[in-house]
């Protein structure tokens, strides 16, 4: 399989700090590939530098083949790459309308594709019209997962989409993300929860100190205890 | 409840009145302070009429800081620049701003106010690319950069139009005051009122009812996010900034009518007046920079009749109080 994604010697720097430290993967097409590791190892960084928000100091990010390290983050986006940012950055001020009319940047709401997400996430269909600053915190989520899906993407960047989350919301969201999947889309997931993980990851990455520690299929990992103990230490214990 | 479901109605959000009250509470608090009715009226006449040209002027900048954090000390160039291009239409056909036909008095009117808010928008353009460009995110070059470009916007007026006052008659159908009993409420005051009426509006729809808006105000709130969603922010800005200053330069047209003279050094006067009104609305907000502007007006005018000596620190005042209420500002927006 073909990766969609691929990253080669990434470097990045916020201030003098340097965080990525040449980190290298791909991230094959039609897959979701989790990108796992303890606190501070550099997975949000990760996403942000793919995006464009954090650019990259060094190395080569390509999005099916073609160069976007260099690109702003609107060209990156324009590209085909959703994002779900860990805070969701829901625009509070604005309507779950509006936040979705904004997502759709190719034209106006699809009635369709609209009826598919309210599938996932009915609370959205009920407070439409409400703003989405006075949502729940796992409402915002889903209001955040359902814009970066309003339009068809290729990618779509995820970070720690089930923090803090009720059970049911966490159920819902497996659902959706195994469906995004099912309709072509390709994912990268950062997760801390490694049952959630398990669930839907086909590929795996783990991250520390800003590097790839490992790299490899979820269901191998999800079958090594010593590995998971060794790679992923404390958020396992945190999480399971 | 579960959040998926979400059986059970949203908490109600918060209405947040009591700002927007306050322009009401603090013109009946005075009442009985001045006593006379007629008086009363005048004064608050007076204090819409300023409140509202002030908003013009002040509600570009007021976006340009929530949408991407620029500092622009120089915003009152547009105000002078709007104001003596404006000459350029008015003084030549001062034949016609004498007509005692309302027409015709539009008809000299309307093209100078769209050529000072052409050539204000215009050179925002070139202000946004020449100076701001090169220092997004530095807010002390920022202060350096627009305080200089202000300064020399202004001797750039001295040079080209002399030292002195222009004065700038008012069109005689603007002049005088409709009677009403025993209280003039003077024209041109009424059409200020209806004309900052008419932009606040139109600025509401356009960020309530577009997409552009939409943009303006989620960029407001998360810039980051609009351009993590695809949209060039920077684009956005320029266009907003342009905007922005085109009002400044209508406000501007709109202020030396009402004073009846133009001076190079009007936009610099003004520059902190409506700082503090953008201050004191929060910044980024429209509807608080509205209501700043005319709580600032009618402390200038009720403060001025009342306690004349406190006339000058009168802002100054009212922007401590409100800071020291809310220290975001009456509406906040931004969390910055």
């Amino acid at each position: 399989m073909t990766d969609l994604l691929t990253l080669a010697g990434v470097n990045t720097h916020i201030g003098r700090y340097h965080i990525l430290h040449g980190v290298d993967f791909g991230v094959p097409e039609g897959q979701t590939t989790m990108l796992l590791g303890r606190n501070g190892a550099g997975k949000t960084t990760t996403l942000r530098t793919i995006m464009g928000l954090w650019p990259a100091s060094s190395g080569q990010i390509a999005l099916a083949g073609q160069r976007i390290e260099a690109n702003a983050t609107p060209d990156i986006a324009r590209l085909g790459i959703g994002y779900v940012p860990e805070s969701m950055a829901v625009f509070s001020d604005l309507t779950v309308k509006e936040n979705l009319v904004l997502a759709a940047r190719d034209g106006p709401l699809d009635d369709s594709r609209l009826e598919w997400i309210f599938g996932f996430f009915p609370a959205l269909r009920r407070f439409w019209l409400s703003r989405a600053g006075s949502l729940s915190g796992g409402q915002k989520q889903m209001l955040s997962i359902a814009r970066a899906i309003v339009e068809p993407r290729k990618l779509l960047l995820i970070d720690e989409p089930t923090k803090g989350l009720a059970p049911a919301i966490v159920v819902a969201l497996i659902e959706c993300f195994a469906e995004i999947k099912r309709r072509g889309a390709t994912i990268l997931l950062v997760e801390q929860n490694f049952r959630v993980a398990q669930e839907i990851g086909d590929a795996v990455l783990v991250m520390d100190n800003g590097k790839i520690v490992h790299r490899g299929d979820m269901a191998e990992l999800a079958n090594d205890s010593a590995a998971q103990e060794r790679l992923l230490g404390l958020s396992l214990e945190a999480h399971q | 409840m579960t959040d998926l479901a979400a059986t059970d109605p949203l908490p109600k959000p918060k209405r947040d009145f009591l700002p927007a009250l306050l322009p009401i509470i603090l013109a009946l608090a005075v009442l009985p302070l001045i006593g006379s009715g007629s008086s009363w009226v005048t004064l608050t006449v007076a204090s819409l009429a300023m409140g509202m040209m002030i908003f013009i002027m002040a509600s570009g900048l007021t976006l340009v800081f929530g949408l991407m954090d620029v500092l622009n000390f120089g915003h009152g160039a547009f105000i002078a620049v709007g104001a003596y291009v404006a000459t350029l239409v008015l003084l030549p056909l001062a034949g016609w701003v004498q007509a005692d036909s309302l027409l015709v008095n539009l008809a000299v009117l309307a093209p100078a106010a769209l050529l000072a808010m052409a050539v204000s928008g215009a050179l925002g353009l070139v202000v946004e690319r020449v100076l701001i460009l090169p220092v997004y995110g530095q807010h002390l070059k920022q202060i350096l950069m627009t305080t200089g470009g202000l300064i020399v916007a202004e001797q750039a007026l001295y040079a080209l139009w002399g030292p002195q006052i222009i004065p700038l008659p008012l069109p005689t159908s603007l002049r005088g005051s409709f009677i009403i009993g025993d209280v003039a409420i003077a024209k041109y005051r009424l059409l200020a009122m209806l004309v900052g009426l008419v932009v606040f509006l139109a600025v509401q729809l356009v960020l309530n009812r577009t997409k552009i808006g939409l943009l303006i105000r989620a960029g407001v709130e998360n810039r980051e996010m609009v351009e993590a969603l695809g949209y060039r922010i920077r684009q956005l800005f320029l266009g907003v900034f342009m905007v922005g200053s085109a009002l400044a330069g209508f406000g501007g047209i709109m202020w030396a009518l009402y004073r009846e003279q133009v001076h190079a050094s009007m936009g610099n006067d003004l520059t902190v007046l409506i700082f503090i009104v953008v201050i004191i609305g929060g910044l980024g907000s429209i509807g608080g920079c509205f209501i700043g502007a005319l709580l600032v007006a009618m402390v200038a005018n009720y403060g001025g009749f009342l306690v004349p000596k406190l006339a000058l620190v009168s802002n100054i005042l009212l922007m401590v109080a409100v800071l020291m209420w809310r220290p975001r500002g009456l509406y906040a927006v931004t969390s910055r």
